[in-house]
């Protein structure tokens, strides 16, 4: 089957420049998808989070602020270095796209290492609602009604990681084999866009799960 | 056959007519313009048929006022029909102060109903006509739906909370009582009869029926002495739980400051998870009784708490049909 | 597929997009919105089938009051898999999926959708939800109603909800990626020339349509995924013994579910609007109107869930609230009927078949549209909320408004999808005949359910049987009317005569091209200078 590509420029697109705006529309159209499907979890969220919210203080007071809030760190120098990274891909320079994906890729790695801890911490101490639960509380439905969602929650933030960290390990790959320049670098920025996407939900996150109403 | 089709349910509460004079208004205005439509595009597909195939007709780009008037004729027709449906919603959710309560509980699949006489019915719920009947339900599973065709009135049953509807019946009968809402394998036979009676023949049901020595009330009297409840909610000088004497509707200020009206489902929540909302001036001291009383039981906790209102108005009680009735008051 | 017949009857053989390849590797691989377009055509007509074998099996055992045909537990999986199999996998994907993909880039004078490798992937997406739920009724169905409301089915419920679950939220993702496409190809992808106010209002439909499908679709999928996670892990998050509250489930299951009726409606008032310009020989009366009123139906839809929960025990004030909103998005609905009824006004109107259909859509919207403000009206919702009336309403607006608009399409398209002309006169039969059965099985349902039959049941009191009876006659005929064009299209494609680019003498690009069209469509960009419907330019009969 031959796609009757010329150059860079696929087919059904008239220019360089047309393909360009739409794979960035296209992304900012998959994004509101995303804060839709992020949104219906916060909504739901934020509704328990007023029925019970002193069973949803104490849920906070279980979580570990300060592997929160490196996380947080964490995240916001891998927005940096992706920032970089991009910029890199814009003056066409190779090794520097390398180097600073590698980095954001490192950076979620470490992230994604802390998440584990975090989990694991949250399994030894009976938090795990459904597999390991169990709380000493009159509120303990509830406090395992929060920890469903943080699980939730979490849970579908660090896939949005695991996802972003293969995109950017493929470009890696790609940039090695001179697949980008200065005239050709969209799906560095796409990548980009998706990346801090993520890290912007995981801003909302923290205070939402870990800082509210913690005593 | 034919001729024994009925096409309107039998008209039997207060709220029936009123329904289905909606009903006759929102159906007129739809023939109106169903026909209206119909007709036009009959009238122009035979007056404007085309006779040959060189018709180029002129173009018409529209016309504002055409469109103003069919957005601005279906917007009031559409407002009048949301306020005449407003004002009948308020009135089949408010219900009269006089009146009785009637206790439902929903499970798969049948309908369990306590009277405040301490009657009990399954599947069947048999009312007085001329009194304001309040239901108060509640499930022990899925959602269900208390749902009488004949006195137009429908209520979901929840699992976990109290819904409240009523009615008023108005003609002696035998009606269909359904369950509306999806509740699994045998939701269809989740059916039952309401009976509406002359008073008089209510008195004599609710007597000749009646198994149970004690009402709604006392038995929930004697639960709440099984349980130990008045231990802690004494009439004492420092008790370690709240009075419930005059609680029931009554506004309470909770240890947040916020402040709840202390009605059926504040009651049932706060013998379920105590801690949830606790009263100002009061410490966690109360264990839960989640899994020792069921929903009925919780139900004849509720009727008797609101019986302790009326103690302390005795002089108000009012009786009716010879009996004292003093738990039918609402709140 | 029918390669040797395209050679006989094409001129230039190699150029369109049915010889463009051959073997069933060039159709599974390939990335051509048109032949991706006919996967969909195939997989949504086996849907088609399969939801109406349930349907007929609902209708034979509401024959009789009692339940003799099949036990209690058949009956509800009979239902639920109907409802699904009709939502997820024809309806939503219906017109939006095949004539949408078809068409919209050949309108709008593109080469292709913005992404079309994502156009393949949402195909294998929707077959693979598609097998989840065929794998659904080998493991014993599912019995929770389309709606899946909680506690039932995350809770009480033995059948298999989950896998259920899932293969709704895979199909999900169909369509999410389907919406994306056409959201992105719509803006950026029009010819030189073709500005917003020039594009055919199809298009128009299908980009309000698209909305939906990238705003809400995410949400009902998280939903369902929280179901089933509850499922499997036995936590609480609708049900309330767990501490969850089973109403925010149908709080966010109707704000997908209910703009999903329009994810129906919309792209088939799209195509009412094409035939009926065509087959008037007029510019679409109030253009700027309709166009905006597919706009305005898609906002507003997204303000109106609660108009489901009227008796769920939300307040007044909500309920007011979902109320007066839900008597705004009849404004807009009614807009569009009275602008198509002044478009024949002085036209010159011809009576093909795509056009018996538009009739028979006025007549059924029409009846669809106004039965919702019952619905809508707060005391009046109360009593037919969860009866015959609301099926027979929803069956008005989805088959009889959706399902014809489809039709129209499949006849209006016929020939410039497959390069072949039909049969006319089977053609307009079955339209009658679908009509016809139409209302007989669905209007005796509005008159049952004011009497108080509830929706979903398996038996009923006997005074309802007349009702039922005369539905399942009217089913049995709308059974033979769907029939019908299964087998005449068919024929069509190995008998038919070649169609000519432009059979109906119509305007808009897609008639420019030859039928069927070629594998890119343009050999070079047209170039767009006048706007929609310019049917005074129209130049002579070719026949």
């Amino acid at each position: 089957m031959s796609e009757g590509h010329s150059g860079l420029v696929a087919h059904q697109f008239e220019t360089a420049e047309q393909q360009k705006e739409t794979v960035n529309l296209g992304m900012w159209a998959f994004l509101i998808t995303e804060v839709m499907m992020f949104g219906a979890l916060f909504s739901a969220y934020g509704f328990y989070r007023a029925q019970y919210p002193a069973a949803f203080a104490a849920g906070s007071d279980h979580l570990n602020y300060f592997m929160g809030a490196f996380n947080t760190a964490v995240l916001i120098c891998s927005s940096l270095t992706m920032a970089l990274g991009v910029q890199a891909a814009q003056q066409g320079k190779r090794k520097g796209i390398i180097l600073f994906l590698l980095l954001t890729i490192l950076l979620g790695g470490i992230f994604l290492g802390v998440k584990v801890l975090e989990y694991a911490d949250k399994y030894e101490h009976h938090l795990m609602p459904g597999i390991n639960f169990s709380v000493d509380s009159p509120f303990a439905a509830q406090i395992e009604l929060f920890y469903c969602f943080y699980f939730a929650m979490t849970g579908l933030h660090a896939l949005h990681m695991i996802v972003g960290i293969a995109i950017l390990g493929t470009l890696v790959v790609l940039s090695y084999r001179r697949r980008f320049s200065a005239n050709y670098y969209n799906p560095v920025e796409m990548a980009g866009l998706y990346w801090h996407f993520v890290d912007i939900v995981w801003i909302f996150l923290f205070p939402f799960l870990y800082l509210i109403g913690r005593s | 056959m034919l001729s024994n089709i009925q096409i309107l349910p039998e008209v039997a509460s207060t709220m029936a007519g009123k329904v289905d004079a909606l009903y006759f208004f929102i159906t007129a205005v739809s023939v109106f313009f169903f026909l209206l439509v119909m007709l036009l595009v009959t009238f122009f597909a035979i007056k404007f048929r085309r006779r040959s195939k060189d018709e180029r007709p002129e173009p018409i780009h529209g016309s504002l006022k055409l469109e103003l008037l069919w957005t601005v004729i279906p917007f009031i027709l559409g407002m009048a029909m949301f306020g005449w449906g407003a004002v009948l919603y308020f009135d089949m959710f408010t219900p009269p102060v006089e009146g009785m309560n009637i206790y439902v509980v929903g499970k798969q699949w049948m309908w369990k109903i306590q009277h405040p006489e301490g009657n009990r019915e399954i599947n069947e719920l048999h009312v007085p006509v001329g009194t304001p009947v309040k239901l108060i339900m509640t499930s022990e599973d899925v959602i269900h739906s208390f749902f009488v065709p004949a006195f137009r009135m429908k209520m979901d049953v929840l699992p976990g909370r109290y819904t409240t509807a009523w009615f008023e019946a108005t003609k002696p009968g035998k009606y269909h009582l359904f369950c509306a809402e999806y509740c699994g394998t045998k939701h269809s036979q989740m059916t039952g009869s309401v009976y509406a009676m002359e008073p008089v023949d209510y008195q004599d049901w609710l007597e000749r029926e009646s198994v149970a020595t004690l009402s709604m009330a006392q038995a929930g009297e004697q639960l709440y002495n099984q349980l130990g409840c008045g231990t802690c909610h004494a009439q004492e000088a420092e008790p370690r739980g709240p009075s419930l004497y005059g609680l029931h509707g009554r506004a309470v200020e909770l240890l947040t400051g916020n402040a709840i009206t202390a009605d059926d489902s504040y009651i049932r929540e706060s013998i379920l998870l105590p801690a949830a909302k606790l009263v100002a001036g009061y410490g966690p001291l109360m264990p839960t009784y989640k899994g020792q009383v069921n929903e009925e039981e919780l139900l004849r906790l509720v009727a008797y708490i609101k019986s302790l209102n009326l103690d302390t108005e005795d002089s108000t009680s009012e009786s009716r049909g010879g009996k004292e009735l003093k738990e039918h008051r609402n709140e | 597929m029918s390669n040797t017949v395209a050679v006989a009857s094409h001129p230039e053989p190699d150029n369109n997009y049915w010889t463009a390849g051959y073997g069933l590797k060039s159709w599974l691989l390939t990335t051509d919105h048109k032949r991706i377009a006919i996967l969909y055509l195939i997989m949504i007509s086996v849907f088609f089938v399969i939801g109406g074998l349930f349907a007929v099996l609902i209708r034979l055992e509401l024959l009789t009051p009692a339940g003799d045909l099949v036990s209690s537990d058949t009956y509800n999986k009979l239902f639920t898999l109907h409802g699904l199999v009709m939502i997820f996998f024809f309806l939503i994907p219906s017109i939006p999926a095949v004539m949408g993909n078809f068409l919209i880039p050949i309108m709008i004078g593109a080469r292709d959708l913005a992404f079309p490798r994502i156009n393949l992937l949402s195909w294998y997406v929707f077959a693979i939800g598609g097998m989840t739920t065929f794998a659904v009724v080998l493991f014993g169905g599912v019995d929770t109603g389309w709606t899946f409301y909680t506690p039932y089915s995350s809770t009480y419920s033995k059948t298999a909800v989950g896998l259920t679950a899932i293969g709704v939220f895979i199909t999900g993702f169909s369509s999410i990626l389907t919406g994306l496409n056409f959201v992105v190809t719509i803006h950026k992808m029009r010819a030189p020339g073709l500005t917003w106010f020039r594009l055919p209002l199809f298009v128009w439909a299908h980009y309000a349509t698209s909305l939906i499908m990238l705003i809400g679709t995410p949400v009902v999928a998280i939903t369902i995924l929280l179901v089933f996670l509850e499922r499997v892990f036995g936590v609480g998050i609708f049900d309330p013994a767990l501490g969850g509250d089973p109403v925010l489930f149908q709080h966010l299951f109707w704000f997908y579910s209910h703009p999903a009726v329009y994810i129906m409606i919309l792209p088939s008032m799209g195509v009412i609007s094409e035939v009926v310009a065509c087959f008037s020989r007029k510019r679409i009366f109030g253009y700027g109107f309709v166009a905006f009123s597919s706009l305005a139906i898609a906002v507003l839809g997204f303000l109106i869930w609660g108009h489901h929960m009227f008796t769920s025990g939300q307040s007044i004030l909500a309920g007011m609230v979902f109320s007066i909103l839900t008597m705004l998005v009849a404004i807009p609905s009614a807009v569009k009927v009275f602008n198509w009824t002044a478009t024949m006004y002085k036209g010159s109107i011809s009576f093909e078949t795509p056009m018996i259909y538009v009739f028979g859509f006025l007549g059924l919207f029409t009846v669809g549209g106004l039965t919702g403000l019952f619905l809508g009206a707060l005391g009046l919702d109360v009593h037919v909320h969860d009866t015959y009336f609301v099926v027979a309403h929803f069956h008005y607006i989805m088959v009889g408004g959706a399902i014809m608009g489809y039709l129209a399409a499949l006849h209006f398209w016929w020939p410039k999808i497959t390069g072949k002309l039909y049969s006319e006169a089977w053609a307009k039969l079955s339209a009658i005949i679908i009509f016809i059965g139409f209302n007989l099985t669905f209007f005796p349902q509005f008159l049952v359910g004011y009497l108080g039959m509830p929706r979903r049941y398996h038996v009923y009191p006997d005074e309802f049987q007349i009702f039922h009876i005369l539905s399942t006659a009217g089913a049995s005929i709308l059974a033979i009317g769907y029939a019908f064009p299964a087998f005449y299209l068919i024929w069509s494609l190995f008998r038919g005569e070649a169609a000519p680019a432009n059979p109906w003498n119509a305007k808009g690009l897609e008639w420019t091209v030859p039928s069927p069209p070629p594998k890119h469509n343009f050999d070079t960009i047209p170039v767009v200078k006048e706007e929609a419907y310019d049917y005074s330019r129209l130049e002579e009969e070719v026949v």
